[in-house]
């Protein structure tokens, strides 16, 4: 039973050995194969890029990428390519349009609205402070009187 | 004093709609871009006469469907029986079979066994047919007008309902359009 077991744990190793790996001309291809891939969102699994799937079609567009890269196709050309086939959803930095709108200037407003209530809270709280007439600041001098006169 | 509580029952009504909307939505279903658009060109051999090829342009002038399937997928299995039924009830209906990253032996015994509502199969056998058609995880369908334009994703396996509310009401509705 442990030779068995051996067995499956030497053939789950090759199964994670199976990320294959390209040859670039360059060294900036090479960059750019690793932020473009990075950049990608890999359907099957959305929350990995395409750099860290295992899955098969990560695989697939991880070849495209390198295909298109030695074809001499621009970043540009190849985002447009993903796009085209698999929308905005494809891109893990989404592109600022009337769709997404909301999306970008959702932080901003919600920060906008937090501050103006913070801002509104403080103000209010200068002014009770202010609020305090002469009768009730002569009040508050007895009772702060008495407390200590009573603690002696 | 009142909007004071007012304004956070409020923001957390808003939250509570949004949530409930987001809870209602199916990530895994992303909208095809392909559709208004030309499908994508290939010219691939056929699944049982490997000679011979196929290609959507050989369709210009015919309203045909794109499933894309494999015998490795179990939803495809469970699509197939609603499409072999369509494919005998329809015989007017150009249904193409796109076989995706399969062995074309396996493909072809799936067929013998379970029926073929095919007119033609189709074989990616590396997937880069499928890659172009935005395709990410089988079972896929796709509605192909007369120009050759792209008109429905169905993307996950079809069944009764879908076949009939959708898919004929479509065909009939594309076959009525011009070339």
């Amino acid at each position: 039973m442990k030779k068995l077991l051996f067995c499956f744990f030497l053939l789950s190793q090759s199964v994670y050995a199976e990320i294959e790996v390209y040859q670039f001309k360059t060294p900036e291809l090479e960059l750019r194969y690793q932020t473009l891939t990075e950049e990608l969102r890999c359907l099957v699994c959305q929350n990995q890029n395409i750099a860290d799937s295992h899955a098969e079609l990560a695989q697939d567009l991880r070849r495209k990428v390198y295909e298109m890269l030695n074809r001499g196709e621009t970043n540009p050309q190849i985002i447009d390519y993903m796009t085209e086939r698999y929308g905005d959803f494809v891109l893990y930095r989404p592109p600022f349009n009337m769709k997404t709108l909301i999306l970008w200037l959702a932080p901003i407003l919600t920060l906008l609205i937090g501050g103006i209530g913070f801002w509104s809270l403080l103000k209010r709280r200068d002014n009770s402070n202010e609020r305090l007439s002469d009768s009730e600041r002569a009040r508050l001098d007895k009772l702060l009187h008495t407390k200590k006169s009573d603690s002696k | 004093m009142k909007l004071r509580f007012i304004l956070p029952l409020g923001a957390f009504l808003v939250m509570v709609i949004f949530l409930a909307i987001g809870l209602k939505l199916d990530p895994h279903e992303v909208p095809s871009p392909l559709i208004g658009k030309p499908a994508p060109a290939f010219t691939l051999p056929q699944l049982h006469e490997p000679q011979k090829t196929f290609s959507p342009a050989d369709m210009k002038g015919k309203v045909w469907l794109l499933n894309v399937w494999a015998s490795w997928c179990a939803s495809c299995r469970q699509e197939h029986v609603y499409f072999t039924e369509f494919a005998r009830a329809n015989p007017n209906v150009n249904l193409m079979g796109l076989n995706y990253k399969d062995e074309s032996d396996a493909a072809m015994q799936w067929l013998a066994r379970l029926g073929n509502p095919y007119k033609i199969s189709i074989a990616d056998k590396d997937g880069m047919a499928g890659l172009d058609w935005g395709v990410y995880g089988v079972p896929e369908t796709f509605v192909i007008d007369k120009k050759g334009i792209v008109r429905h994703k169905q993307t996950g396996p079809v069944d009764v309902m879908i076949l009939q509310t959708v898919i004929t009401p479509l065909i009939e509705k594309l076959n009525a359009e011009g070339e």
